[in-house]
């Protein structure tokens, strides 16, 4: 093997590395206001691209300015920076059932600074930069005050790591009307039926898609009696109330429904495998007939202990065992290896769910932009919902948003808890007169949602 | 399922084929089975599993046919087999994940998508050196080098893009959006036209390489299949230029392009996610890997209908052939 080609990689990562550097020095974890040093005001001017003031069907099929184009490198700095923040709390997480298990404290954000680097490689194409501005607040802090700081330099793009409590304070503050506001957190069912917001757009899969991916699994695997065994928190709640949705629109059959009873703790006994080996066969002794255990534990007290220690040998599912989700760690299809790997590179650990989401909002945004050929908020928020937005996120088929509750279309993978994924819904035979994929989750027909006016149809 | 043969086996297929054979070879990469399965081009028999790096795609040969390159993705690593012997001659360092290339009419320079680095690696063929690197968008998969050798073309997964390369100058001097994931792309034999396959947009756009701007999107419609199961890969051109055979992934089938009125004239059913394919030597039939069947499907080029599939090693991807 010759020396030169080493050489030759050498001296190029230096310039990636110092490429990085520019990309990302608009970004750093803190707590202070954040102001990009190259942010656009508020309503910011349109792009000197030509496909500016063309129609956006028109800005797909044409290359970028060709001044750009000459210029062609991508290390060149882009002249316009687009500031997209990402907004979250540092709310206090269920610990892994086991202590073998690290907690991740950086789930979300990772994602958004990986596709932050991508879009700024993809964006000096076409003479367009990114700033991730990281705007995280302590537990105690107030998302509100410091979403109320971004909005101050006019409308924004947001990728808010919230809870449904602060994500809907934000999203009615007056300054926030005209901003784009991606859930990538909350699967709360409420968020998209009668708490819907015109300005927010949910990137992560609510309960009822999650409920209706699995039931729909379940259905064709004919296994259609579900005992459910639950935890009493709203998240659960709101969970178990979807279950009996997916029950009556597939054919299953909840059987039996029961709390949890035993109070949560037993991670922190020595031995506590002792108990919980004594206590879960206690819990699904009486159970009815069933085929699985649909178990809902957001708050992680005891799901894990289910598998294999039941009272029955009993398949498990829901929020442990076999569960839906947006992404998995075992997931490779579509490209995702490359998604995969990015993440551990940069965080030193497995990807999360809410890396996935994050960086899938990043990208929403960015893709919207650059597709657009524009840089103003209303003007993206009006791409996002045309149907020239179809993103691309490793899912095999182009992703976008339902008109009536901006709910993101998405097949939703049946992993997790397994070394490889187990399916991906809709399963075969789920007809939809449309698309697909809004088997999962709450059709037009449905829903709850009434936005003030009717958004672009799709 | 297809396991490396027992020696004896070989030995036995080396006497059945020993003498003088015009047949050619098809070489298909299984990205799952670490090999390449190399079958007889008439009689469609096994002639030998290679065993190469991990998850090997792409394939090309070189202009001579005396060697073939293979990208094994996942090794970081480009195996190039002797296509004599049938086995590995020697290794060539491509950059990480080197995923599909394009030699030039000379087959003096190899240009790799390096698809983990969103770089073009140019390297000398005879003594493996880098002899450039071109920074591209995020995720290059698709890798043409027009008629001439004047511009390489590589296009982006991610950031969906084509982007040419001034082979001269070694620096990019156009980048073309197109619709998403843009995975193979295609020069016409005159030159005068580019084609790109964007898999999940669903579209072929066919891009004018004197202004680099798309001038016609292809799409695909058939009656019965969900709109976005149409996802085009892999292209080739039929040996008259008249016609664009393109594998359309989870439709399970490879459209048909009149490459004069750019329109689909014909759609056929093959096995299960095609990926790539090839035509034979006399560009009589086109041979095509079907990626969740693990086979290829033989079409008939005049009647445009399937003869048949043959069992090939698991995942197979990407297939070159050679006379």
């Amino acid at each position: 093997m010759s020396i030169v080609p080493l050489l030759r990689r050498a001296k190029f990562a230096v310039a990636l590395s110092l490429l990085t550097i520019w990309v990302l020095s608009g970004a750093s974890l803190a707590e202070e206001p954040q102001v990009p040093t190259a942010a656009l005001p508020a309503a910011a001017k349109p792009t000197a691209t030509p496909a500016a003031d063309t129609k956006p069907a028109a800005a797909l099929s044409t290359p970028a300015a060709p001044a750009q184009n000459e210029a062609g490198t991508p290390e060149a700095p882009a002249p316009v920076k687009i500031p997209v923040y990402y907004l979250g709390k540092r709310y206090q997480e269920p610990l892994p059932l086991s202590y073998a298990e690290r907690p991740i404290p950086d789930k979300g954000i990772q994602g958004a600074r990986m596709y932050a680097k991508q879009a700024n490689k993809s964006g000096a194409f076409v003479g367009m930069g990114f700033d991730l501005i990281e705007a995280i607040v302590p537990e105690n802090g107030d998302a509100v005050a410091k979403a109320r700081e971004i909005l101050k330099k006019g409308d924004a793009l947001i990728v808010a790591d919230l809870e449904p409590k602060d994500l809907l304070a934000v999203a009615d503050l007056p300054e926030a009307k005209n901003s784009i506001i991606m859930n990538i957190r909350s699967s709360a069912e409420a968020l998209r039926q009668e708490d819907c917001r015109p300005n927010v757009f949910h990137i992560i899969p609510d309960w009822a898609m999650r409920a209706d991916a699995l039931g729909q699994y379940l259905i064709l695997k004919k296994w259609p009696r579900w005992y459910v065994l639950r935890g009493d928190s709203a998240a659960d709640k709101d969970y178990l109330a979807q279950i009996e949705r997916t029950a009556k629109r597939y054919g299953g059959k909840i059987v039996g429904e029961t709390v949890y009873p035993f109070p949560p703790g037993s991670r922190n006994l020595d031995s506590g495998y002792q108990q919980v080996q004594a206590q879960i066969p206690m819990v699904t002794e009486q159970a009815p007939d069933h085929d699985v255990v649909w178990v809902i534990d957001t708050d992680e007290f005891f799901g894990d202990y289910l598998p294999y220690r039941t009272y029955k040998p009993d398949l498990v599912v829901g929020t442990q065992g076999l569960q839906a989700v947006a992404w998995d760690k075992s997931y490779t299809e579509y490209g995702s290896m490359t998604f995969q790997n990015d993440l551990y590179k940069l965080a030193k650990r497995d990807a999360t769910e809410r890396d996935y989401t994050a960086w899938l909002g990043v990208r929403a945004l960015t893709d919207a932009a650059m597709r657009a050929g524009k840089t103003s908020v209303p003007d993206i928020k009006q791409f996002i919902l045309s149907k020239d937005f179809n993103l691309e996120g490793h899912k095999g088929i182009a992703l976008n948003f339902r008109s009536w509750d901006h709910q993101m279309r998405q097949p939703v993978i049946l992993g997790g808890g397994t070394r490889t994924i187990v399916s991906k819904s809709p399963q075969e035979g789920f007809l939809h007169e449309k698309n697909v994929n809004d088997t999962l989750g709450y059709d037009e027909p449905e829903t709850k949602c009434k936005f003030p006016q009717a958004s672009n149809q799709r | 399922m297809v396991r490396p043969l027992p020696l004896f086996a070989f030995a036995a297929a080396m006497l059945v084929f020993a003498g003088p054979s015009f047949a050619g070879k098809i070489f298909v990469s299984n990205e799952k089975d670490n090999t390449i399965t190399v079958l007889d081009s008439d009689t469609y028999q096994l002639i030998k599993t290679i065993p190469v790096g991990r998850r090997p795609r792409g394939v090309i040969l070189s202009p001579d046919y005396k060697e073939l390159f293979v990208a094994a993705g996942d090794g970081d690593i480009m195996d190039v087999i002797d296509t004599a012997k049938l086995e590995k001659s020697r290794e060539l360092e491509s950059g990480p994940d080197p995923e599909l290339m394009a030699v030039d009419s000379k087959g003096q320079n190899i240009y790799i998508a390096n698809e983990d680095d969103s770089l073009v690696t140019i390297m000398d063929i005879k003594s493996g050196d880098v002899i450039g690197e071109v920074p591209v968008g995020v995720e290059p998969e698709g890798m043409a080098v027009s008629p001439g050798d004047k511009y390489t073309v590589a296009t982006s997964e991610s950031t969906s893009m084509a982007h040419v390369i001034d082979n001269e100058k070694k620096k990019l001097i156009a980048n073309v959006l197109v619709d998403s994931r843009p995975r193979e792309a295609k020069f016409t034999a005159d030159g005068k036209e580019l084609w790109v396959s964007s898999e999940v947009g669903g579209s072929i756009s066919v891009i004018d390489p004197t202004t680099w701007k798309v001038v016609k999107k292809i799409t695909f419609e058939v009656p019965g299949v969900r709109p976005e199961l149409l996802q085009p890969v892999g292209m080739d051109f039929t040996k008259d230029g008249k016609q664009l055979f393109v594998a359309l992934g989870p439709a399970n089938r490879v459209g048909v392009i009149d490459t004069a009125t750019k329109e689909v004239k014909d759609y056929i059913l093959v096995g299960q996610r095609p990926w790539h394919g090839e035509f034979s030597p006399d560009g009589k039939k086109y041979f095509v890997a079907n990626g969740l069947t693990n086979d290829l499907t033989i079409i008939d080029v005049d009647s445009l209908k399937a003869e048949k599939s043959v069992p090939v090693g698991r995942l197979p991807w990407g297939v070159a052939v050679m006379p």
